[in-house]
């Protein structure tokens, strides 16, 4: 893989980082649990995700977190190169058990440039059109 | 019932060395669908600067998290995690987990609320290298939500 790095002197408040969208379905859930050891059965299993009051299994919420983040770090090509990272749940990804399962979008821009050659990128991460994860923000070191 | 405010700043033992696996991290990085080489090729991670593969910046929480488990299930805490959702995440990393660290987690509650019938707890977990190099901080924030009576007046 050729990586171009990104410089600090190229960007600006306000530079836009190429947007990405991540599909989601069961299968994916299914893999993520077992990679990462979450297997509440929010994850996977519809009746017992319908019983606690959910209106479908959803994605993990770190599922979530993990694609969003993505969009930095192939903007930079180096993920090492993320300093700070953070996200607030605010809704869930409802994944039904379909051909279709969910999309998370996800955009980026760059929201402040800091010391030390690092920015800020402020995400903004949906699924069918809501706000999925709130005060997403990332910390990156530029070349 | 409200949590107890004299668990603010309680921290709880190091775990055991957790050790990072390549084939662990690769499989991370397929879960999630990213093939961007450094997780996966040792030759592409050098060429970044890093000795061996590293990992996807969530990885650490499949660690973290487990490590969490101590206070989430003290029982003099007595948090009802039946009802335990993930409010926050954050992650502050002095450099990127690689393979082949064995890492240990020291979780500390940061905060204890109750807001509206529920009961919102902050672990912070402090992540270091066999050297005793620090590796990364993870703030969880986790709501158990409030128990029948709110849910049955509606409450969100």
């Amino acid at each position: 893989m050729t990586t171009t790095k990104i410089a600090y002197d190229d960007v600006e408040v306000g530079t836009e980082l190429p947007a990405r969208s991540f599909p989601v379905n069961r299968a994916m859930l299914v893999q993520y649990a077992g990679a990462s050891g979450d297997f509440n059965p929010i994850h996977w299993n519809e009746k017992f995700a319908k019983e606690v009051g959910l209106p479908d299994v959803i994605a993990h919420g770190m599922f979530t977190m993990a694609e969003a983040v993505r969009v930095v770090t192939d903007w930079t090509g180096d993920p090492g190169a993320l300093v700070d990272y953070g996200v607030r749940f605010t809704r869930p990804v409802v994944v039904p058990n379909d051909d279709q399962g969910a999309v998370i979008e996800v955009t980026g821009k760059v929201a402040a440039k800091l010391d030390d050659n690092t920015v800020r990128v402020d995400l903004t991460v949906t699924s069918g059109g809501q706000k999925v994860l709130g005060m997403s923000r990332a910390v990156v070191r530029l070349a | 019932m409200a949590l107890d405010q004299s668990f603010v700043g309680r921290s709880y033992p190091p775990t055991d060395p957790y050790e990072v696996g390549r084939e662990k991290i690769r499989e991370f990085a397929e879960a999630v669908g990213d093939d961007n080489p450094v997780y996966t090729d040792p030759e592409a991670a050098k060429a970044l600067g890093y000795a061996d593969v590293i990992a996807p910046p969530t990885f650490v929480f499949s660690i973290t998290f487990k490590a969490a488990g101590q206070v989430v299930q003290d029982p003099q805490l007595g948090l009802d995690y039946s009802r335990v959702v993930h409010g926050d995440q954050k992650f502050a990393y002095k450099r990127p987990v690689r393979a082949g660290d064995r890492l240990t987690v020291t979780s500390t509650i940061e905060a204890v609320k109750s807001m509206a019938g529920n009961d919102i707890l902050d672990i912070r977990g402090e992540v270091h290298d066999e050297t005793g190099e620090h590796v990364v901080t993870a703030w969880t924030k986790l709501v158990a939500r409030a128990a029948e009576q709110a849910q049955t007046d509606g409450e969100a």
